[in-house]
């Protein structure tokens, strides 16, 4: 594809804040000319940082940004022929309508009369026609939203950039409000840029979806190849509902998980090859009498959710699936699942154990995750730099932060059936991943203990 | 009951506040010598205040704080106004606490305090006081209140609307004039007359920097005057003027402030 | 270059950081100075020994003291009350009333002196140390109503029902709830009534016909005879104290 194609491109953006904070972490990013492309991502992902980064709020640590071909990482905002709307609208509260909109084009000295043309048709595309002499005060949400899109769309921006404009609005005008985006960005032709924390927003409105978590794309992709084929569990956690549990690849087209070997369409993995599997709710069918399924287990709660009823169902080794079904199945009673072959999702898992960066302190301890652990008597000397393995299971976490060895935060939790799977960031930056039994939340401070018998020194 | 004696109590705490000032007031209009034999109605004090023999020395002073409270309070307005959207754009850290302490420091120092040190600079640095030292130390004990009146605008502005102003093409200069002062514009008007108030008022600053020199202020040369003879008739009508002035401000800022609050 | 300086907001603070440093920072400074120097310009203890050794000075600063923890009291037993009164809405005073009581703090000392000067007068009452101490509680009055009806008014009016409904008598309400909430804007009043009582001069000058001195009436005296370094002496000592109430201010 030709470069020109491209209207914005991220090219190697990081971001550090002052303290040391790395909000984006080495993005890359090529948008089309006319796409809706939207960046979805729990807060803090580094979504609206890098929305900022191409408006020109805040400069980029490392990396450029490309309009058009042409580096634009030194313009100011005001000579970026991009515009926003804001989350908090950012209306001038001493203007009234019509001063908001035509606010930019009088800065850029367009006359009287293009400008009274110009506004009344932003105004109108925005639904808010007989509105010009109103104070932006008295607007509500929804009508201070239409202004701020009229105020950015008429300055007729190339790329519109979009951060969470809807997230103030209650539900029904937001689903109102994206049909009308969405309309909008046909009409007007240009690319919208769109930052959300919302997967059923970003999989109705947009082009292309941006996945971003923890300063990482983690998958770009249309919304249909986002929900169909995630490129990991934290998408396919993220973007609705999903059972993710451990399985391995037993050959081609046979995935073992649940202690149970199912057909799959997948290839090409080593044999034994630990994978993810994910299902989705309603991709698992449902049976009434127990022995057709290929498993069953007991129905142990189940919810009416307005078209289908959402059911968690219990297996006899232990797994909880949850599936989606218009039929209910009561409280307690057996039934059967089964799966097709092309509904079982199964990813590359990228290990079965943490690999941590260490330094050899003496025979008997070594110093990772910001901390000095004890290990098994070793020969390696002083300072030697090694890497070490500790199995998932193997990584104790505790309530109170000063009774681990390691401190960390919880940064994301998976469920995978019968265990959940934790993220922790530890205080010196590095991560660290456990599998556990307890139940704790994001953003949870915690200790982390490892035993020195499961310390395993692999690389000298 | 509780009620009737919360009224009584602070009724007659307000009368006793006042009873003095409406007592100076009522008896600026006689040409009695002393307080509580009224003469008859007459508003000669008043005529004769510009006119009889201290008329050339009062209008001097008149001259001078009008002078002064403009300078001042202009300056510390557009002093503090920078100062407040710098304090407010900074990393919460040692300099920006330093430099909200140091704001502190003249409204909590007793004026005779602030007056002396900012004398003794002068001397020390060799400069003659005099309207400059005075204008100095105006512009110093002024400027805190304008950065205090114009801090909760700023709060409470949408953080992105200098963003907002830029993203639409203005230069940040065109964004300060289009969109921050109009923004901030009730504070700073607060902050300007409150700082017109405090400079007409000060009395122990000027008097230790105005010098030896001819820089009286009305404050100054009301307490020459009563110095020499307590509350002289001439000082009446001038208390009158001076506490009718200072009352219109402080009423048209409280009005102003009061208008903001109930914007919210 | 330029304009990058002045693009970062943060920058527009600095004109008035040098004014500060000029005239609050380096004029404090100047007081220290010149108060370690003697009259031939050398460095040395001279003022602080001229000023312990003087009976007078020091007795001015005790007797100082004394007079404005009278007034501090007297404005605290007056004041908290009339703060309460005016910050609940049960007694329907009108808001206007508030806004009344707290003006006279913003017209000068000379001219309320003078006021109370004129209620003497009309009185027929002698000037002298009671005229004081009522020019005195008549002046600061203000400063120690505004801090607690402030403070009275920004309580969280839930606190008190919390208390009711856990059961407690209007009288344990107010003693064990409302009243150490309202303490700290009792201590902001003290520290705004205490020290400008100290270091007040025209006051006394004016109400006792200058047969009492204050603090202030010290200093400003020395000043004027050209004393610096023994006024600037006594200027630190007044700031010492203004550091210990503020302290004490802090510590609530």
């Amino acid at each position: 594809m030709n470069n020109n194609d491209y209207i914005i491109q991220v090219e190697h953006v990081t971001k550090r804040f002052d303290g040391g904070k790395v909000v984006l972490n080495d993005v890359c990013l090529n948008i089309k000319r006319g796409e809706f492309v939207t960046l979805l991502g729990p807060s803090g992902c580094g979504k609206t940082t890098l929305l900022r980064i191409i408006a020109g709020f805040t400069k980029p640590t490392e990396g450029r940004i490309l309009l058009s071909g042409k580096d634009i990482s030194e313009l100011p905002p005001y000579q970026r022929p991009v515009n926003t709307v804001f989350q908090r609208y950012a209306l001038f509260p001493h203007l009234n309508v019509y001063d908001n909109v035509a606010f930019g084009l009088k800065l850029q000295k367009v006359s009287e009369a293009e400008i009274d043309t110009r506004v009344l048709t932003a105004l109108r595309i925005v639904g808010m026609t007989e509105y010009e002499e109103r104070n932006v005060n008295e607007l509500s949400g929804g009508q201070q939203q239409r202004v701020a899109i009229a105020r950015a769309i008429v300055n007729r921006p190339q790329v519109l950039l979009l951060d969470e404009p809807l997230s103030a609005l209650d539900h029904k005008l937001r689903v109102d409000m994206q049909l009308e985006l969405k309309q909008m960005h046909r009409d007007l032709g240009i690319t919208f840029i769109f930052v959300t924390h919302d997967q059923e927003e970003a999989l109705s409105m947009s082009d292309t979806i941006v996945v971003m978590n923890d300063s990482v794309v983690q998958q770009i992709g249309t919304p249909t190849d986002i929900y169909n084929e995630p490129a990991n569990p934290f998408v396919a956690d993220f973007i609705g509902e999903s059972n993710i549990l451990n399985g391995t690849m037993k050959r081609d087209y046979i995935v073992n998980f649940m202690d149970k070997d199912f057909q799959c369409v997948d290839k090409g993995f080593e044999a034994d090859a630990p994978i993810d599997v994910v299902i989705r709710p309603e991709d698992v069918v449902l049976h009434k009498d127990p022995k057709d399924g290929q498993w069953t287990g007991r129905v142990t709660s189940c919810i009416f959710k307005g078209i289908h009823y959402e059911m968690l169902v219990q297996t006899p080794d232990g797994y909880e699936i949850q599936v989606q079904n218009y039929t209910a199945y009561p409280v307690d009673t057996e039934i059967g699942m089964s799966v097709a072959p092309e509904n079982i999702h199964v990813m590359p898992c990228k290990s079965l154990f943490n690999t941590i960066e260490a330094t050899v302190i003496d025979a008997t301890h070594v110093f990772m995750l910001g901390a000095s652990f004890e290990t098994k008597l070793h020969s390696l000397p002083k300072g030697t730099h090694v890497k070490v393995a500790v199995d998932f299971d193997k990584v104790d976490m505790l309530d109170d932060p000063a009774d681990g060895i390691a401190e960390g935060q919880i940064r994301n939790i998976l469920y995978k059936g019968n265990h959940y799977f934790i993220d922790v960031k530890c205080s010196n930056g590095a991560n660290i991943q456990a599998d556990t039994n307890d139940v704790w939340e994001d953003w949870d401070m915690i200790g982390i203990s490892i035993k020195p018998e499961d310390i395993r020194v692999i690389e000298g | 009951m509780k009620k009737a004696f919360a009224n009584a109590y602070i009724w007659i705490l307000m009368l006793l506040l006042y009873a003095p000032i409406l007592l100076i007031l009522v008896f600026s209009f006689t040409e009695a010598k002393v307080l509580g034999s009224w003469t008859g109605f007459s508003a000669n004090l008043y005529r004769n205040l510009l006119t009889g023999e201290a008329g050339e020395a009062l209008n001097n002073a008149i001259y001078n704080t009008v002078l002064i409270a403009l300078v001042a309070a202009a300056v510390s307005t557009i002093l503090g106004t920078f100062a407040a959207i710098g304090i407010h754009n900074m990393r919460h850290g040692r300099v920006r606490q330093a430099i909200t302490f140091t704001n502190n420091i003249p409204m909590i120092n007793p004026d005779i305090i602030t007056g002396i040190s900012i004398f003794l600079l002068f001397v020390f640095l060799g400069i003659g006081r005099g309207l400059f030292c005075v204008i100095c130390a105006h512009i110093a004990f002024c400027t805190p209140y304008v950065v205090l009146n114009v801090m909760p605008q700023l709060m409470k502005m949408n953080p992105n609307l200098y963003e907002a102003a830029l993203d639409l093409g203005a230069t940040p200069m065109q964004a300060l004039r289009k969109v921050i002062i109009p923004e901030l514009k009730s504070g700073m008007i607060s902050g300007f007359i409150l700082a017109i108030t405090l400079s007409v008022d000060d009395f122990a600053v000027t008097l230790f920097t105005k010098g030896s020199g001819t820089v009286e202020t009305l404050s100054t040369y009301i307490y020459a005057d009563a110095r020499k003879g307590g509350l002289t008739p001439e000082l009446r009508p001038l208390f009158s003027i001076i506490f009718i002035v200072i009352l219109v401000l402080l009423v048209f800022y409280n009005l102003k402030t009061a208008k903001q609050t109930g914007n919210d | 270059m330029m304009s990058k300086i002045i693009a970062n907001r943060a920058n527009w603070a600095w004109p008035y950081a040098i004014v500060l440093l000029v005239f609050v920072v380096m004029p404090l400074v100047m007081i220290v100075y010149y108060s370690f120097q003697d009259a031939e310009g050398q460095w040395s203890l001279h003022n602080f020994h001229k000023f312990f050794l003087s009976t007078d000075s020091v007795n001015t600063l005790i007797y100082s003291i004394g007079i404005a923890m009278i007034t501090t009291i007297l404005c605290i037993l007056l004041g908290y009350p009339a703060a309460y009164f005016m910050s609940k809405k049960e007694y329907r005073l009108p808001k206007v009333m508030a806004a009344l009581f707290i003006l006279p703090m913003w017209i000068n000392v000379l001219l309320r002196t003078l006021a109370t000067v004129a209620l003497f007068d009309f009185a027929h009452l002698p000037l002298g140390e009671g005229a004081l101490i009522f020019g005195m509680v008549y002046n600061f009055l203000p400063f120690m109503v505004y801090p607690i009806y402030n403070t009275m008014l920004k309580m969280d009016g839930s606190l008190i029902e919390a208390a009711q409904d856990l059961g407690a008598s209007p009288r344990k309400v107010f003693t064990e709830v409302f009243l150490p909430l309202s303490m700290p804007g009792v201590y902001s009043g003290i520290v705004m009534v205490f020290m400008p009582t100290i270091s007040t001069f025209a006051l006394a000058e004016l109400l006792t016909m200058n047969n009492v001195k204050l603090f202030g009436t010290l200093i400003q005296e020395n000043i004027n005879a050209g004393l610096l370094g023994y006024g600037a002496a006594l200027s630190l000592i007044v700031l010492i104290l203004i550091g210990l109430t503020s302290f004490f201010d802090n510590e609530e």
